[in-house]
């Protein structure tokens, strides 16, 4: 066995225009790694290059042992799935859009029982049949946090997925995503400006800034 | 049946200006600007007709497969031309090789069934019916591509962020654009068809009024006018097909990463 596999990620050199430089940096399995530092620094960067979105000028990202460009992209983000920071409704009611990652994904769409579970889960209390363009901002992330749940993906790549929450629905929601990801061996990584979360919930935390003249 | 066309006298085709005069007046009188462009569009008419029967007049005396050839590269051409234009934004190279193949492709296929199987008329090259049913086909066609493409350009622009959050789910790129890669087929489908619709009874279709008033029976003129009317529909579907088919991979680069400036930005 490769002695990397222990990480899941593995950053060396990485260029970005001049918005991300990383020298190095290595991302463990099932641990949640929260990603913090100010606006504008790379962060949502960072985690698209993680989901092979964008791709770095210079360096490498190895996932699981190989190069995300020996990976096919596809079948790479069907593993480490991006909540991105806007979330995205689909035409359609909730049951479709809770339903949509699967099928996107091409796995086998679920039953009412399991979404009904799912919104649950995120707090959100809609029928499935609701249609998503009624729904608040706050709702809407947390549906779009439900959708990727259920697609059951190994690593979570969270962009802000509570930012337009309060701070008793964040918590409630944390806890119940921690405690899933932590039972089910997943591995999270998570881009949050919430003061709590990274202190409550992180095994490990990041801190990205503008890259300035003299990199670390 | 059959009786001669009425050939219109020089002073009397003259005469039909005045109602171009009387079109000046009015706007002028409502002071709206448009003086200049009804005179100059008048001209252009009146001297690109001319220059076409005069060109139309030369090749039917003098077929030629050669020529007619020509006419044809040049129709396509002015048509590929016409849909950049119309389309404003920077193309990529890529996404304009597939406009000109749609183009040419969509148009040949089309025009080659109905010459040589439906209409059958020979020779092939027969100019008096190739130049103006080529005619039909590629103009039609130019406009089914061109409101495909726009659609299609400005969604994918808009909808960056639809598309891009299906990609980080795992979406294949073709599900992840099937939403507007439809619509946009729809929109350059839609006018041929609708135009369906209301043949015969909203209007006469130029063509068939053209063959009525050169003394063909108007049952062999519906019959030329079914035949083309499928033929462009035909045409406009199979252009515009290829061009969104072929036309959305070029947003993509080959690690299905999404290019919303087409392949202008590295």
């Amino acid at each position: 066995m490769k002695k990397g596999l222990f990480y899941m990620f593995h950053i060396k050199n990485l260029r970005y225009k001049d918005i991300l430089y990383i020298d190095k940096l290595k991302i463990e399995e099932k641990q949640v790694t929260c990603i913090i530092g100010q606006s504008g620094g790379g962060k949502t960067t960072l985690l698209k290059m993680l989901n092979h979105m964008l791709s770095p000028d210079q360096g490498e990202i190895v996932y699981k042992g190989r190069s995300l460009f020996e990976w096919n992209p596809i079948a790479l983000r069907r593993e480490v799935v991006m909540l991105s920071q806007q979330p995205v409704m689909f035409e359609g009611n909730i049951r479709e859009n809770l339903n949509f990652g699967r099928i996107l994904s091409e796995k086998e769409p679920l039953d009412d029982e399991k979404l009904k579970e799912a919104l649950k889960f995120v707090c959100l209390q809609k029928k499935l049949e609701d249609d998503v363009e009624q729904l608040s901002g706050g709702e809407k992330q947390r549906l779009a946090l439900a959708r990727i749940f259920l697609m059951d993906p190994e690593v979570f790549l969270l962009d802000e997925p509570t930012s337009a929450l309060d701070k008793g629905t964040e918590e409630k929601i944390m806890d119940a995503f921690i405690r899933y990801s932590k039972e089910k061996e997943k591995t999270v990584i998570m881009v949050t400006h919430s003061d709590t979360i990274p202190k409550t919930y992180a095994d490990k935390v990041i801190t990205i800034n503008k890259p300035t003249g003299d990199n670390q | 049946m059959k009786q001669e066309v009425i050939n219109i006298e020089f002073w009397r085709l003259s005469a039909a200006y005045l109602f171009v005069l009387i079109l000046i007046l009015l706007v002028k009188k409502r002071e709206i600007k448009r003086e200049k462009l009804i005179v100059l569009s008048t001209a252009r008419m009146t001297i690109q007709l001319v220059l076409v029967g005069y060109i139309l007049m030369y090749i039917f005396k003098n077929p030629s497969p050669w020529i007619v050839l020509l006419v044809l590269c040049f129709m396509e051409s002015f048509a590929v031309y016409n849909i950049f234009k119309q389309l404003h934004k920077p193309l990529s190279k890529k996404l304009k090789l597939v406009i000109v193949l749609s183009m040419v492709i969509g148009s040949l296929v089309s025009l080659l069934y109905f010459n040589l199987i439906v209409i059958h008329f020979k020779p092939w090259y027969e100019p008096q019916y190739f130049i103006p049913i080529a005619g039909m086909f590629i103009g039609n066609s130019m406009i089914g591509i061109t409101l495909g493409m726009k659609e299609m350009i400005e969604n994918f622009a808009t909808q960056k962020n639809l598309i891009e959050g299906a990609l980080m789910l795992g979406a294949k790129p073709d599900a992840a654009t099937k939403p507007i890669v439809n619509s946009a087929f729809d929109s350059a489908i839609l006018p041929t068809i609708n135009n369906m619709v209301g043949m015969g009874i909203v209007f006469l279709p130029g063509m068939m009024t053209g063959q009525i008033l050169a003394g063909t029976s108007p049952l062999v003129a519906i019959e030329y006018q079914i035949v083309i009317l499928i033929g462009i529909a035909g045409s406009v579907g199979i252009s515009s097909f290829l061009s969104l088919q072929f036309g959305y991979k070029t947003f993509f680069n080959d690690r299905f990463q999404f290019i919303p400036q087409n392949g202008k930005e590295k």
